[in-house]
């Protein structure tokens, strides 16, 4: 099965510094693909290779099977490619309402058109996706006027409304209350299925709630990719986040009531039980 | 204040605007009307411009270059082909696009500082060319004995006449404008403006789109400069370069960018203190003029049309 998004060698260096340095990534259609790494590990270079922000020193990007390396991020967005940033990115003489339907116009309206016209199914998609982030009452507010929080739904809003496959999220869930952190877990969990979703995140709690398969990036390099499972194990991610010198857990014990043990009423399920 | 009431107070306050301006041929004399004629056209220049500063955040400073293309387009017209003022203008609008999409097609890829030196470099160069290509332009010495424009065959040579088919394609000109503004082309050149890189990174190929705004801010500065041709009757390389695309800046940032008419408000200002109340300063307008825009720019950031909201931000509520 071709991956939906994939790099293979990717590579980019400023200077003497290697920021990318060889990176492999494949992610297969559906994916929830998490990136983590120390601060300095090379997650928003990465990011910006993959969407076309950056050129690569070395490697390819393909989307689909088909390389993209050379095209620009605007060409690769018409493909598919949807992200928000780390810095909410917004447009912030508008109202909620219209950031979102700068977006969805560019998908499902005419954002050449010289004439205004009404667009009442346009209208509706912006209200569905202000729904969508809990943003519906706030829609006629300035950016200017919105919570940190807020912005950051918003982005994601705005990300969405392009009707994206791949969706490359740059630390979401930066500067976000405990409240509001759960909120934006929830959107993300209720993404349609065959979104392919990478994100970069901080949150190693909202890392391991969300993602089924983890990369840890180090220095420019993949240093483990796995099941959050393995990644949560691994001594080798212990170190490059602590120190050798560190005896401290990175990782806190699963907890019983986040991550529960498999149901015994599932066993007894006639479905999946044994007949 | 509800949206259609406002819009219903909005419209009421045009109209009363317009009509006072068509008065102005039939009440006052002909310098006034003449004046008028001259800030009509300068004003949708600078709206023009406006929609490059203020829409889609090009700061311009060679933004006469157009407007010139379009008069000598106009006035060579008139006087080797026609004088029948829809053939002038069309030509007027034909070349000012024109030039803009081959101006713009460099000037755009630059953004920030670099757009606006490029601007003034590439205003520069075409004001060289119209110095230079002698057996169309005349040279220094310009186009002159532009004959009067004629609309259906009726000679618009008297200044009442003249005033008023001014106005009419100022109308209409502002009218195209303003819908362009509010139509979802409008919105994505203001997207441009706010936040160019999340445009692209949404999928906007923001240099087809910047290229467009050029191009059609070059046509209507190409048709204000067929206007100013058909007033003045005459065309000088000194309208292409930066003695008149400076102005037009100014008049743009006074009257308050991005607003309606704060671009014709900013112009009246401009044509008043340097034509009207220059001469009896002993040569001082741009002076006072320079005055004005430093004033406006420390009292009022945002220009004049703005005027309203600095009133309200310090009242009550909004």
């Amino acid at each position: 099965m071709t991956a939906v998004l994939a790099c293979t060698g990717l590579a980019r260096t400023f200077g003497a510094l290697r920021a990318v340095d060889g990176v492999d990534l494949a992610l297969p259609a559906g994916a929830r693909h998490a990136l983590i790494g120390p601060n300095g590990a090379g997650k928003s270079t990465l990011f910006q290779l993959l969407t076309g922000g950056l050129r690569p020193s070395a490697g390819r990007v393909c989307l689909d099977g088909r390389d993209v390396t050379r095209m620009s991020d605007a060409r690769r967005a018409r493909l598919g490619v949807g992200q928000t940033f780390q810095h909410s990115s917004l447009f912030l003489s508008m109202t909620a309402a219209d950031n979102v339907a700068l977006a969805a116009e560019r998908t499902g309206g005419r954002p050449w058109s010289p004439v205004p016209r009404r667009n009442p199914a346009l209208a509706r998609r912006v209200d569905q996706l202000l729904g969508d982030v809990d943003l519906l009452g706030r829609r006629g507010v300035p950016v200017s006027s919105l919570s940190h929080g807020e912005c950051r739904q918003l982005e994601v809003a705005v990300a969405l409304a392009t009707a994206p496959r791949v969706l490359l999220l740059d630390e979401p869930a930066a500067g976000l209350s405990p409240a509001e952190t759960a909120r934006l877990a929830a959107l993300i969990q209720r993404l349609p299925a065959d979104i392919t979703l990478l994100f970069v995140e901080h949150d190693l709690d909202l890392v391991f709630r969300l993602a089924t398969r983890v990369t840890v990036l180090h220095l420019g390099k993949v240093l483990l990719s796995g099941t959050p499972d393995e990644v949560r194990d691994s001594a080798e991610v212990q170190e490059a986040y602590l120190g050798t010198g560190r005896r401290a857990d990175l990782f806190l014990p699963p907890d019983p009531v986040a991550d529960p043990a498999p149901d015994p009423a599932a066993a007894r399920d006639p479905a999946t039980g044994p007949a | 204040m509800t949206t259609p009431a406002r819009r219903r107070l909005a419209a009421v306050a045009t109209l009363a605007v317009l009509a006072v301006l068509a008065a102005v041929p039939l009440v006052l004399g002909s310098y006034a009307s003449t004046t008028l004629a001259r800030i009509l056209a300068f004003a949708l220049l600078a709206s023009s411009l406006d929609l490059l500063v203020g829409i889609t955040g090009l700061p311009s400073l060679g933004h006469a270059a157009y407007a010139g293309a379009g008069a000598y387009a106009a006035g060579w017209v008139a006087i080797h082909a026609t004088r029948s003022a829809p053939l002038t203008l069309v030509a007027a609008v034909a070349a000012g696009a024109l030039v803009a999409v081959v101006a713009g097609s460099v000037a755009v890829r630059a953004r920030g500082v670099f757009f606006l030196m490029l601007t003034l470099a590439i205003g520069e160069i075409v004001e060289q060319l119209a110095q230079s290509w002698h057996s169309v332009t005349g040279g220094s010495d310009g186009l002159y004995s532009i004959p009067a424009t004629e609309l259906a065959g009726i000679s618009l040579g008297d200044v009442r006449g003249f005033t008023w088919f001014v106005l009419g394609v100022f109308v209409a000109a502002m009218a195209v404008l303003h819908r362009l503004v509010a139509s979802p082309l409008g919105a994505t050149l203001r997207g441009i403006r706010d936040n160019e890189a999340r445009m692209r990174a949404l999928g906007y190929r923001t240099y087809h789109y910047k290229l467009a705004a050029f191009v059609i801010a070059g046509a209507f500065a190409g048709l204000a400069g067929g206007l100013l041709a058909a007033q003045q009757r005459l065309v000088t390389p000194a309208d292409l370069g930066f003695a008149t695309s400076g102005p037009v800046l100014l008049a743009v940032i006074i009257g308050g960018e991005a607003t309606p008419w704060g671009p014709c408000l900013g112009a009246a200002i401009v044509v008043v203190l340097r034509d009207v109340l220059g001469p009896s300063l002993g040569g001082h307008g741009s002076l006072v003029l320079g005055a004005v825009f430093v004033a406006v720019v420390f009292l009022l950031p945002g220009g004049l049309a703005r005027i309203r909201n600095r009133l309200h931000a310090g009242g009550t509520h909004r």
